[in-house]
């Protein structure tokens, strides 16, 4: 990445996010409040570190930006107002259109995917269908055949409490929904 | 009294338990909700994940439905699609290019319908109101409220108690008779939308919070969230088959509590459709 | 006739490479009432000034015209040079060719028309200036003190020992301020009380300085060098003359547990104390808020057992009258609360402090340490009084913060912080502190050395990050901090938890900076006059400010700055008379219609209103008048004027309009 696409990444990101980046002293409050920096390979602080050098591609390929929990600890903490959860947000955005999202959190990805699939067709989550797409993309995938199975005891059990509900619901007005997702993600007028 | 109401997706979905016994509950505080009507997912974790745009265009196009449909105040019980009703009035309301620019996308005009989570929903209600209410005290119950992540934070949109120490929905337990404890993890995260792609990172949070509760002497836990029910509720037999612990704690719906000290029955309310703890 | 002399620098090549001064000289010698005109190369030296007084007196100039640098730079200079040779320095004008010219245009044809059209104005307006006299003030050469902390215990000793006489205002029942309360001082770890003692007891028994304790500033008039200040003494319901400090009275009390003060809540006292053991007036008081007999008329057993007879139940605030000619005002800091709400600033949820019982702020901490403390200098935790064996420190807490706290750094924190572990190591031998950081700011003499010492040598664990929560569990205070250096989030289970909270200025300084006219900054912090030349001056002429009202510092600092106030003080009172420049407003009694305009625009509340009497002492007219010590002639007044009665001499209307029309 040469220094101007470097640039305009961060000019994007900042976009985005609504925040300074030049703002964070790197004081690291945000990775000593956030509840999965210990299972990161790079914490939220050291995020922000690696756009504020220039480096956003590395930190586009993290795993950490996948592993975020979207609490909003660290952006409710920092003392700078920097809003760090929606900087992770944006990192996200930017590495899903471009690509380059971490392999290791493959199954995030593809949850993501596949709930938002689900709402482009109907609207609202219909969650079997949601489930089925996340299944299958999930394996071909990651190519573990446990991972069609984790969870499937959960259905008999959902099913004995009446939340197991096959059919999901279907918005009336399905094209209105689908111009928006167009609009927003195909980049459509 | 009239609010409007927004389900969301998980309400009509998995966890329309928490729709039973919300409809349930208001309807004996003679509060009659009314369900936007052909009302959207509001994007939930994935948008903001994936799309800046879509985040702020899906509850949008909601909360233009609102407007349409001559809605002030909005009742979303989920969490989640409460903050990002919230997050997106701030985002539009501070930015007219950004306005303009969703209307053009969602095809009406987002309005400033007030948005309420559960816990603002029995404070417009009025807590005096519910307490003269109350047909059967919640004498014996001991309840940790676990605020989760969304309620309250970010505090510049979420406007509502306290980040670090809030008090609101201990207070509206209170008012049922009920004992409210003093425990650590109001407000720490149980895991969110990780339930299936991340399981691990559920059951370690959510073991956190069952075992401080039950460190405090909580018998029980308050939620104001569906995705929070989920992994306390439905995963607690799997944190007590990782972790060795047995807790059987009983995790509550907020309008459960509030429903049973009106004197409706557990079954009414949807308590036996459960998993852990107490069903009746 | 005018007889003018104009003299043109060249300022080497400041002014002379794009000048072309020699054309400037023969161009000004033509004009009206020039009686002669010289370039030099550098007309401030020596040579130059004297050929300026040789031309005062051989052509018997009554105006010069100095046509060089900006009078900012050297217009004292060559009034005085005027001076010396006789005439007016009133008399004398500069035309600023360097920064108005030379310095801002390169076109040497354009910048030698305009230096002499420069050189004209400053013709016309010298014809028309008058001879001024400076003004003279009365002084009483007498100071005042506001605060007896270290700060003021230095003003006054330096003030006093110089031989004037200072009155010192303390707010709390004894002199020492915060510095009584430390435990030891960084770098040297001096016990505090031990070196500031003899300097309290010095102020106490100075034969000149006069010390009003629990008292404040009621409200305070006049100008530099003749303030009328309003004390009010606080009732003590002790009389401190009869009392002998004995002691009797709080051993007697039996309203033993409110909250300390001076322990900072760590401790408690009776209704009937004295703060600290050496209290200066070593004589107790009584909170009248909790006193058996002030409340409720029960109890009276202090006033049995004083066998001085010195406890006055009917005691009342009295109102005194001090007349002083410069004020020190050094009324020190506060530390930040850190659980409540404070008007803007919001507290901090995520440390407990006011939930937790072992999370406590800096000053707090002293306390436990102190020898003289509420545990004998021993470090308990408050919650069980057990010893804590892992002591976390946090740095910056409300201090850095643009979200929820001060954006300023608090500049003591890290040196103390430092410092803390240390007395916490020498006193717990295998206690470890650990410290949470984002920088060390240790850039005083042997301060980088001192923090080294304590990592190095005493052995306190250091991590760069903030800590994000706190949490109680089974006794424990869960730390969840981060160390940006390697990367990693990093709990401690600690034992006690001290907050290093902001630095903040006392309470009530905003309403005292009022009463004096001095500002303050968005914090409360006092306004020097210059953040870099005068550190200790206002822009109130006679107030001075010292220490850490002015800004966050640590005790060196604060010495060192009352010290410079002191300096300042006696400056101003060293003449029984002070002399004012006389460009200051004037009222012209005759045309003034006493519209008081100027006495509402007035930025210095300088003007008086005055009332003009006949012999047999009628009313003739109301009108407006300057006060000539207050006046910092900044023609507000003029501009407001209707009837243009008012005017500033050396800048006056007429000389203006002359000017401007010297130039159609």
């Amino acid at each position: 990445m040469n220094a101007k696409m470097q640039s305009d990444s961060i000019s994007l990101l900042e976009s985005l996010a609504q925040t300074k980046l030049a703002d964070c002293y790197q004081c690291g409050k945000c990775t000593a409040g956030c509840p999965r920096s210990a299972h990161m390979d790079k914490t939220p602080n050291q995020l922000i570190r690696m756009v504020q050098l220039g480096d956003v591609d590395a930190a586009l390929k993290t795993d950490a930006i996948w592993q975020c929990v979207s609490c909003e600890t660290c952006t409710a903490r920092c003392p700078k107002n920097v809003d760090c959860a929606a900087i992770i947000d944006a990192l996200r955005q930017v590495s899903y259109e471009r690509g380059m999202t971490s392999k290791q959190q493959a199954a995030v990805v593809l949850f993501q995917k596949a709930f938002l699939a689900s709402v482009r067709r109907n609207g609202r989550v219909n969650e079997i269908e949601m489930i089925a797409q996340y299944k299958i993309e999930g394996f071909a995938a990651m190519r573990r055949l446990g991972f069609l199975f984790d969870g499937a005891m959960l259905a008999p059990q959902l099913q004995m409490h009446r939340k197991l509900h096959i059919l999901g619901e279907k918005v009336r007005d399905r094209d209105l929904v689908r111009r928006i997702f167009a609009r927003c993600m195909d980049g459509k007028a | 009294m009239n609010l409007g109401y927004y389900p969301g997706c998980s309400l009509h979905g998995s966890s329309d338990d928490y729709q039973q016994s919300l409809k349930a509950c208001f309807s004996a505080l003679g509060v009659s909700l009314k369900e936007l009507d052909d009302w959207i997912c509001c994007g939930a974790t994935a948008a903001h994940s994936l799309n800046h745009k879509l985040s702020i265009a899906l509850p949008a196009r909601n909360l233009g439905l609102a407007a349409q449909q001559g809605c002030n105040e909005l009742l979303a019980p989920c969490s989640m699609c409460s903050l990002q009703l919230k997050k997106a009035q701030k985002a539009i309301a501070g930015d007219p290019a950004l306005a303009a620019e969703m209307s053009r996308i969602v095809e009406a005009k987002p309005d400033g319908a007030r948005v309420l989570n559960l816990v603002e929903a029995f404070e417009r209600v009025g807590l005096e109101t519910i307490k003269t209410a109350v047909k059967t005290p919640l004498a014996d119950f001991k309840v940790a409220c676990y605020y989760g992540c969304l309620l309250t934070r970010p505090p510049k949109v979420a406007e509502f108690d306290d980040c670090e120490q809030p008090e609101s929905m201990d207070k509206v337990v209170e008012a049922l008779g009920a004992k409210a404890v003093a425990w650590n993890y109001k407000t720490e995260c149980c895991g969110a939308g990780m339930t299936m792609a991340s399981e691990e990172t559920v059951l370690e949070l959510s073991h956190k919070i069952l075992a401080d509760a039950a460190a405090h002497g909580a018998q029980s836990i308050a939620v104001a969230c569906p995705m929070c029910h989920v992994n306390l509720d439905m995963k607690q037999a799997a944190i007590e088959a990782r972790y060795g612990t047995k807790y059987g704690m009983t995790i509550y719906y907020l309008c459960d509590l509030v429903g049973l000290a009106l004197g409706l029955t557990p079954q009414a309310l949807g308590i036996n459709r459960h998993f852990a703890g107490r069903k009746a | 006739m005018s007889r003018i002399g104009v003299f043109v620098c060249w300022c080497g090549e400041n002014i002379a490479r794009t000048v072309d001064v020699d054309r400037v000289v023969e161009e000004v010698a033509k004009l009206p009432g020039v009686r002669c005109a010289q370039n030099y190369k550098y007309m401030c030296s020596d040579p130059g000034q004297s050929m300026i007084r040789e031309k005062i007196v051989s052509e018997k100039l009554d105006g010069v015209v100095v046509a060089s640098c900006s009078p900012h730079m050297h217009l004292k200079t060559f009034r005085k040079a005027a001076q010396t040779a006789g005439l007016n320095p009133y008399l004398l004008e500069m035309a600023n060719i360097r920064e108005h010219c030379s310095w801002v245009h390169p076109d040497r044809e354009q910048a030698t028309v305009k230096a002499i059209e420069l050189i004209r104005m400053a013709v016309a307006k010298v014809k028309n200036n008058h001879a001024l006299e400076p003004i003279k003030v009365p002084v009483t050469r007498r100071a005042l003190i506001v605060g007896g902390g270290v700060a003021g215990i230095q003003a006054a000793l330096d003030i006093a020992d110089a031989g004037y006489e200072v009155v010192m205002v303390e707010r709390e029942p004894s002199i020492g301020g915060k510095m009584a309360g430390l435990s030891e001082t960084f770098p040297t770890l001096d016990c505090s009380q031990c070196i500031l003692t003899p300097r309290m007891v010095d102020v106490g028994q100075h034969p000149r300085i006069k010390l009003y304790t629990y008292s404040e500033v009621e409200s305070v008039e006049g100008f530099v060098g003749n303030f009328e200040i309003t004390i009010r003494q606080k009732a003590r319901y002790v009389d401190i003359t009869k009392c002998t400090g004995c002691g009797e009275c709080s051993k007697a009390c039996p309203l033993k547990k409110n909250k300390s003060e001076f322990d900072f809540g760590m401790g408690t006292r009776p209704a009937i104390y004295m703060p600290f053991p050496q209290a200066v007036p070593a004589r107790p008081v009584i909170d009248k808020t909790v006193c058996a007999m002030l409340t409720r008329g029960k109890c009276g057993v202090c006033a049995k057992k004083c066998a001085a007879g010195a406890i006055n139940y009917k005691d009342e605030d009295r109102l005194v009258k001090e007349k002083v000619g410069a004020v020190v005002l050094a009324t020190g800091f506060k530390l930040y609360s850190i659980g409540k709400q404070d008007g803007k600033v919001t507290g901090y949820g995520e440390y407990g402090y006011g939930k937790y019982k072992d999370v406590i702020d800096s000053l707090q901490f002293e306390r436990l340490v102190s020898a003289s403390g509420p545990t004998n200098g021993e470090i308990k935790r408050p919650s069980d009084g057990k010893t804590p064996k892992n002591v976390v420190f946090i740095s910056c807490v409300g201090s850095r913060d643009n979200a929820k706290g001060l954006p300023y750094c608090s500049k003591i924190c890290c040196m103390y912080t430092a410092k803390h572990t240390m007395l916490y190591k020498h006193k717990v031998h295998d206690g470890q502190a650990h410290v949470f950081y984002m920088d060390i700011r240790s850039a005083g003499k042997g301060y980088d050395e001192f923090v080294r010492r304590a990592i190095e040598q005493d052995g306190a664990k250091y991590y760069r990050g903030r800590v994000s929560k706190i949490t109680e569990q089974d006794g424990k205070l869960i730390v969840r901090g981060a160390d940006t250096l390697a990367g990693t989030p990093i709990t401690v289970e600690a034992d006690l938890v001290v907050l290093a909270a902001a630095m903040r200025p006392a309470d009530g300084v905003t309403e005292l900076a009022q009463k004096l006219n001095v500002g303050y900054d968005q914090f409360g912090f006092l306004m020097e006059s210059h953040p870099k030349l005068r550190p200790v001056e206002t822009n109130t002429a006679g107030v001075y400010i010292c220490g850490a009202a002015q800004a966050p510092k640590d005790i060196p600092e604060s010495v060192a700055q009352a010290s410079a106030a002191a300096s300042k003080v006696q400056i101003t009172l060293a003449a029984s008379e002070l002399t004012r420049e006389p460009e200051i407003a004037h009222i012209n009694e005759t045309t003034c219609a006493a519209c008081f305009r100027c006495y509402q625009a007035c930025p210095y509340h300088a003007i008086e209103k005055a009332e003009v009497r006949n012999r047999k002492g009628e009313l003739v007219k109301r009108t407006a008048r300057v006060n000539v010590g207050l006046c910092m002639g900044c023609g507000t007044c003029v501009s407001v004027c209707p009837s243009k009665s008012a005017d500033i001499e050396g800048f006056t209307e007429q000389e203006t309009y002359a000017m401007i029309e010297s130039l159609i």
